[in-house]
């Protein structure tokens, strides 16, 4: 009888300090996050008046709308586009950077530190650095390379320009979290791989890709999404009178266009609603591909 | 064989840390030079003929740079100290407490982590303008004051701790809030440090939403301002060259000195984002 109210004080207690405990948290998002996920879904189903005033329902006109928008089909296309890009490219480099630096090497931590750098400064200041060296009169990278390129305002190249800085900004990231990975494998998987005459190269395919394959998995499905996200770095080198705009502001752009230039948050809703069917589709699909590749122990 | 490897290994390694560093080094020269000097193509020159520090001195008596640091540094302790405290709460309770509504809560902040924070942003700031908490610091924080990451993240911590330590405590008569705040918190230093690392590096990086929720450029961070300066001082690069690095030097120089908890603390948060 003892015992048994024993329990239900403890269980009460364990309710009462369990809520006490996630109740700043729990409101937090549910204010912050969780209600304005609906409150943006409803809002794109209605048209901001003039002056960014009043609300008028107008039902699927938006998403009608978006479907024959080629603005936003050229967008989702840069931004599929800048996808494509940066995140292969910049996980096979830093995978191979996490690979050398995970041996005995000199000078590990000063490597490590300067490849991590670009993630602790300002995108914005980032931008402008490299807007700097893409100029096309005085800039850097005209005056070692051949030519005369028009890194960012040739609309052919500029997307691939600006996949370029996302690429140098995020290495170091993506090998930190590499790193980590690696740091689990057992020492002794290599040493018996040596001595079966394993060269340098076979090993990472046949050995370290298949072990750290979670962690790769991990990185490509978060930078997936993230890449999907990109803003800051075009918003910062591209302006609005470039010739190149269209061919490289992304979803996100369009949406801070909409929603906070134009403020019609209506149409911007809608524009990020778009993003998010988007970003979900490409993170099932990598959750499926995942079966084929990904191998958990 | 080996050490032809080697040799590999190292030259890339070297060649990767030139890519990585010139950007820096160019932003550091082109801030010591004159305009002229920096669109001089015949002969090119790398390095200023005198280290003047001109362009710091009109940056800084145009932008009020003590000001965006103040705003900076306040809105990322802040973010930081609401993420951490109630992160660690809340992620005690859902890894530790048995009650009812638990999983559906936790399910809730699983939910949040995988959206877009795009899809927070219009309702976010309409919120703040109804608060009339537009240009300042309480605007700045608002998205940032709890971190369903950061719950994930420490509950993880809190799951991976010894079931004993508790029972002890209970035994020697702590109640939940006790065992806690003496026993269980002390033991996941490290993940709140790693929190906080993760969510200040994230905090400062961040762009979109001081650009919209503190357009006034005395008000702003020093990300935002940034991007306000490219219009102001338009092509004079040597100028916005010189307000990039005091925008950025301080948080390189915090890295350097500190790199090793800078880089742990985002291997162990960022790797279960």
């Amino acid at each position: 009888m003892g015992n048994k109210k024993k329990i239900t004080n403890r269980q009460k207690s364990e309710f009462i300090w369990g809520w006490l405990f996630i109740l700043p948290t729990m409101v937090g998002l549910i204010v912050l996050n969780i209600i304005p996920i609906f409150q943006t879904i409803y809002q794109s189903f209605f048209k901001t008046g003039d002056f960014g005033k009043g609300n008028i329902f107008v039902g699927g006109a938006n998403y009608a709308k978006v479907f024959a928008d080629t603005e936003v089909w050229q967008a989702l296309w840069n931004t599929l586009k800048y996808a494509v890009v940066e995140v292969p490219i910049s996980i096979i480099i830093s995978l191979v950077l996490a690979v050398f630096l995970n041996g005995k090497i000199k000078c590990k931590i000063t490597f490590r530190t300067i490849f991590f750098l670009p993630m602790v400064a300002a995108p914005a200041a980032i931008a402008m650095v490299w807007r700097w060296l893409y100029n096309s009169e005085f800039g850097l990278l005209n005056h070692i390379l051949p030519g005369k390129t028009n890194w960012i305002s040739n609309p052919k190249i500029a997307i691939y320009s600006i996949a370029i800085i996302g690429i140098w900004s995020i290495i170091g990231y993506n090998m930190v979290l590499f790193l980590a990975g690696l740091q689990e494998v057992p020492r002794d998987y290599y040493e018996a791989a040596a001595i079966d005459g394993a060269t340098g190269v076979q090993q990472f395919f046949s050995l370290t890709i298949p072990l750290i394959s979670p962690t790769i998995f991990f990185v490509l499905v978060t930078r997936v999404i993230a890449a999907m996200q990109v803003f800051d770095v075009i918003y910062m080198v591209i302006d609005n009178n470039n010739p190149a705009l269209m061919k490289t502001q992304s979803l996100v752009c369009l949406f801070y266009k909409y929603s906070f230039t134009q403020s019609n948050k209506g149409y911007g809703a809608t524009v990020v609603v778009v993003l998010l069917v988007v970003i979900m589709f490409f993170t099932v699909l990598q959750m499926i591909g995942q079966k084929k590749w990904v191998h958990y122990n | 064989m080996r050490n032809k490897n080697k040799v590999i290994i190292y030259i890339v390694l070297v060649i990767m840390s030139f890519i990585m560093l010139v950007p820096f080094a160019w932003m550091v020269l082109t801030a010591f030079k004159t305009v002229g000097e920096s669109t001089q193509m015949d002969p090119f020159v790398i390095f200023p003929s005198h280290w003047r520090v001109d362009n710091f001195v009109k940056v800084v008596h145009n932008v009020n740079f003590g000001r965006l640091y103040f705003n900076t540094i306040a809105m990322i302790a802040l973010r930081v100290l609401c993420a951490v405290l109630t992160s660690t709460i809340a992620g005690y309770a859902f890894a530790r407490l048995q009650f009812k509504g638990r999983d559906l809560m936790f399910a809730l902040v699983l939910f949040q982590m995988m959206i877009p924070s795009q899809i927070f942003i219009i309702p976010q700031y309409v919120m703040v303008s109804k608060l009339g908490w537009t240009n300042s610091l309480l605007g700045l924080l608002f998205p940032g004051m709890v971190s369903a990451f950061g719950t994930f993240l420490l509950r993880q911590a809190y799951l991976g701790l010894p079931k004993e330590l508790e029972e002890a405590a209970r035994l020697d008569g702590c109640n939940i809030g006790q065992t806690f705040l003496f026993i269980m918190a002390p033991l996941t230093k490290s993940s709140m440090v790693a929190l906080g690392i993760f969510t200040a590096v994230f905090a400062y990086k961040d762009l979109m939403w001081p650009m919209i929720v503190c357009p006034d450029t005395n008000k702003t961070t020093l990300a935002s301002a940034l991007s306000k300066m490219q219009g102001q001082f338009s092509s004079n690069y040597p100028e916005l060259m010189a307000a990039a690095l005091i925008a950025c030097l301080p948080m390189i120089v915090i890295y350097v000195i500190f790199q090793k908890q800078f880089i742990e603390g985002i291997a162990t948060s960022g790797g279960k984002l």
